[in-house]
């Protein structure tokens, strides 16, 4: 296979991109607002990256109009998303669900974050201490606060 | 003939980097001035070859040398001369030569501008170049050649994918490539610091400039391709965190952390350890960003099956490198006293919530972007990763740094109380919360996205002029005017990039809050509403151009009768790449774009035209300007100018900030 360069694969996977056509959006604009938003979280399954609000592929086109059957049908957007999901497999959310072998995704920033505030946090105090306890003996402590005195 | 020269010429610098690495390594260990002295004329050497090759390459791409695969898979006889020399990057062979081009440059820049290192520094600086030259040119010759050759040429070439042919690509890979590949400076420092032992004060400053370069040069490139992804893929977007972005976003969050750690090292000598983490992991991140993007593993395992030499060849560079660096590090880095002491609370503290915000950062976009790779072969499941989980999972350390940014950058160094740094900072504070309230009372919608980036980039911006006052002194107001244009270059500068920030971030939020968009079916001669314009679509024309035709459409754009624009969005087609483009049309403002983009036309007639009002869309890309200004105004400053190679006791006489 001849590799795509670099920096340009972008390119290659975002073709112009004709998104949703006006023959396919409700009359409804409560309705339409909401198929837009869950839009954004749907992968185009057979496209690069991008979501189905975005993408110009036919199964895109397939999949903006079955989200707008439910939504019309009467589902929640959750009700809708399942949906899609038991049709299409998980690979159709942008979004990983929060559960699961999953949560390592997640959770993985707020607990490096924890762990290495805790680590620099512990450290600099550490050190801050180490650095005090190196300074003054309490009998040049004790002559220091009398010259402060004398001087006030 | 001259492509023979140019390859060889690639050959050659592969003997030349393989002196530079070893001799001078042995000179340095052995005290021998001689041997030391190779590096130099080695690194010099090194670069001419590579610009000879480098030329040959864009040689056969201007005169369409079609012998060559390279230019029949990427060129074409009509293609405009701008894209036949862009074409020489353009491709996966002859960016690696743009990338070796751009690491000879900076190893000869080391050489020219390195005078007053200490001798062993250089050398092993110049031999750890020399190192990366090697691993790089033996992937170049033996997986990715340039210069292979066609037994029968063709008559014309297959053109270069339509998308790339464009102004702002053309020059996003060279800048972006000056970014990644100065990143290598960074780790040389690091790793020969290690191999001798010693980091101090001077260290810092040798190294800082060259990060700060790397740093300006991805902060301007990233822009670049964002700038071009929102006029060139036809609706808008700026960022849409691809693992191919996101490989050159990596580094550079981890340079900016570099960039703020090497100033703890200048100025406190404190820090030490950290900082020859983050050089080394910068370059590491350039290193997985190469390899994310040439293996191809991220877009499937399977693509990477098909074609594992490039891949893992990359995996092996990045173990060696890596691995070499980390282990020398665990075993040094313990020697690295750190003699600066400081509290929680200073200006040494807040630069360590930068860098964790940043490192975390960092590590979010790098576990989302193989987090698919996990899935599929640790979990064996097919998962995917995009712009919803970035958003939701990296914005909140973004808000973060932003918030604890104005007041680490009033704390003074050693020691500092919160309260004085938020009194000094307490008029931006308040002018942020004001605008952030007033926008959140005028806006029509409830989402709190557009008003806390108003507040924040306000914050931001008001926060840094604030910073930069208060530099001036307490004396008269002349007086402090005066004084304020004599302030250090690097003052000027830190006020400048983190401006700059803000106004990304303030951009970024409103154009996604704030967005105004309309999508329709029209005919010709009819009027529609977007905003507080009327917008008039004329028709279309067919357009010839050099190497592909256009369907050209008029709109008219009005407002109260008034003519504003008249834009000219264009589809395009290319018949010997056999792709189309869309060419949105955008009418550019200060406080808002109309950007138009042209569509399928339809059975009944008509057209499908998309057109968006997006608000303060240029603030983003100016933000990115004024960061990589800022960059540039504290690499001019006069202790970079005089002091590049001073001793350590000149750069400690210099008074802190």
């Amino acid at each position: 296979m001849r590799l795509i360069p670099a920096l340009f694969s972008l390119a290659l996977l975002t073709t112009p991109a004709w998104a949703v056509r006006p023959d396919e959006m409700l009359s409804d604009p409560a309705l339409e607002a909401r198929a837009r938003a869950l839009s954004r979280d749907l992968r185009c399954l057979v496209c690069r990256n991008e979501n189905i609000d975005d993408s110009d592929a036919d199964l895109a086109h397939d999949l903006r109009v079955l989200l707008r059957e439910r939504l019309v049908a009467g589902d929640s957007d959750a009700q809708a998303m399942a949906f899609i999901v038991d049709r299409y497999g998980e690979f159709v959310l942008l979004k990983p669900v929060m559960s699961g072998a999953n949560l390592v995704l997640w959770l993985a920033g707020p607990g490096l974050l924890v762990l290495g505030g805790g680590i620099a946090w512990t450290m600099l105090r550490r050190r801050a201490r180490a650095a005090e306890g190196a300074g003054l003996t309490p009998e040049e402590q004790a002559r220091l606060d009398a010259l402060m005195r004398d001087r006030a | 003939m001259i492509v023979e020269l140019g390859h060889f010429a690639l050959v050659l610098a592969l003997a030349v980097a393989a002196v530079q690495m070893v001799l001078p390594l042995i000179g340095a260990e052995r005290r021998d001035a001689r041997l030391m002295a190779v590096a130099g004329p080695a690194a010099v050497v090194q670069f001419l070859l590579i610009a000879a090759s480098f030329a040959a390459l864009t040689n056969a791409f201007v005169t369409s040398d079609f012998s060559l695969k390279l230019v029949v898979e990427n060129s074409h006889t009509a293609k405009p001369m701008l894209y036949k020399v862009a074409g020489v990057w353009g491709n996966h062979e002859g960016s690696l030569l743009l990338w070796m081009l751009a690491l000879s440059f900076y190893g000869a820049c080391a050489h020219w501008f390195g005078g007053r290192l200490p001798a062993t520094l250089k050398a092993r600086v110049l031999a750890v170049q020399g190192a990366i030259a090697v691993a790089f040119l033996l992937f170049m010759l033996f997986t990715s050649n340039p210069f292979l050759r066609l037994v029968n040429p063709p008559l014309n070439g297959q053109d270069m994918n339509p998308l790339l042919q464009d102004p702002g690509l053309a020059f996003h890979p060279p800048f972006l490539y000056l970014g990644y590949v100065g990143l290598s400076m960074a780790f040389s420092f690091a790793v020969a610091a290690l191999i001798e032992g010693r980091v101090d004060a001077a260290w810092g400053r040798w190294v800082r400039p060259w990060t700060l370069m790397a740093w300006m040069f991805l902060t301007i490139g990233i822009a670049m391709g964002s700038w071009w992804a929102y006029y060139e893929l036809g609706w808008g977007g700026f960022w849409f965190w691809d693992p191919v972005e996101n490989a050159s976003f990596m580094p550079w969050l981890i340079a900016t952390a570099l960039l703020h750690s090497a100033i703890v090292v200048e100025k406190r000598e404190s820090l030490k350890a950290w900082t020859m983490l983050l050089a080394i992991l910068a370059f590491g991140f350039s290193l997985i960003g190469t390899f994310i993007v040439r293996s191809g593993v991220i877009t499937s395992v399977h693509a990477f099956a098909n074609d594992p030499a490039r891949g893992v060849f990359i995996l092996l560079l990045l173990g060696v490198f890596m691995g070499g660096a980390l282990l020398l590090f665990a075993a040094r880095a313990g020697n690295l006293e750190a003699r600066g002491v400081f509290a929680v609370v200073s200006r040494e503290g807040a630069l360590v919530a930068n860098n964790l915000l940043l490192s975390v950062a960092a590590f979010v976009v790098f576990i989302g972007t193989i987090w698919p790779l996990v899935g599929e072969v640790l979990l064996g499941r097919a998962l995917s990763v995009g712009a919803p989980f970035f958003d939701a999972a990296f914005t909140p350390f973004m808000v973060a740094l932003a918030l604890i940014l104005p007041l680490g950058a009033v704390l003074p160094w050693k020691r500092g109380t919160l309260r004085r740094a938020l009194r000094l900072q307490m008029p931006a504070l308040v002018l942020a919360l004001a605008l952030m309230l007033l926008a959140y009372a005028l806006a029509t919608s409830r989402s709190a996205l557009g008003p806390v980036g108003l507040g924040l980039g306000v914050w931001l911006v008001a926060g840094s002029a604030l910073d930069l006052w208060q530099r001036t002194g307490h004396a008269g107001y002349g007086h402090r005017m005066a004084r304020l244009f004599r302030l250090p270059r690097s003052d000027w500068g830190k006020a400048m990039a983190h401006a700059g920030l803000g106004v990304v971030i303030f951009g970024v939020a409103a154009v996604m809050a704030w967005v105004v968009e309309d999508i329709r079916v029209v005919k010709p001669g009819e009027t529609y509403p977007l905003g507080p314009y009327e917008v008039t679509f004329k028709g279309i024309t067919e357009v010839p151009g050099p190497n592909y035709m256009s369907s050209m459409a008029e709109l008219e754009v009005r407002q109260g009768g008034a003519l504003v624009a008249v834009l000219h969005p264009e589809k395009r087609s290319y018949p010997f790449a056999q792709m189309g483009t869309t060419e949105a049309a955008i009418h550019k403002g200060v406080t808002r774009d109309i950007y138009i983009a042209l569509g399928d036309p339809q059975q009944g007639g008509g057209h499908v035209v998309r057109s968006y009002l997006k608000p303060f869309a240029n603030w983003l890309w100016a933000g990115a300007i004024l960061m990589g200004l800022g960059g540039l105004m504290s690499l001019s400053d006069r202790r970079y100018r005089v002091a590049a190679g001073a001793s350590s006791r000149r750069a400690a006489a210099q008074p802190a900030e």
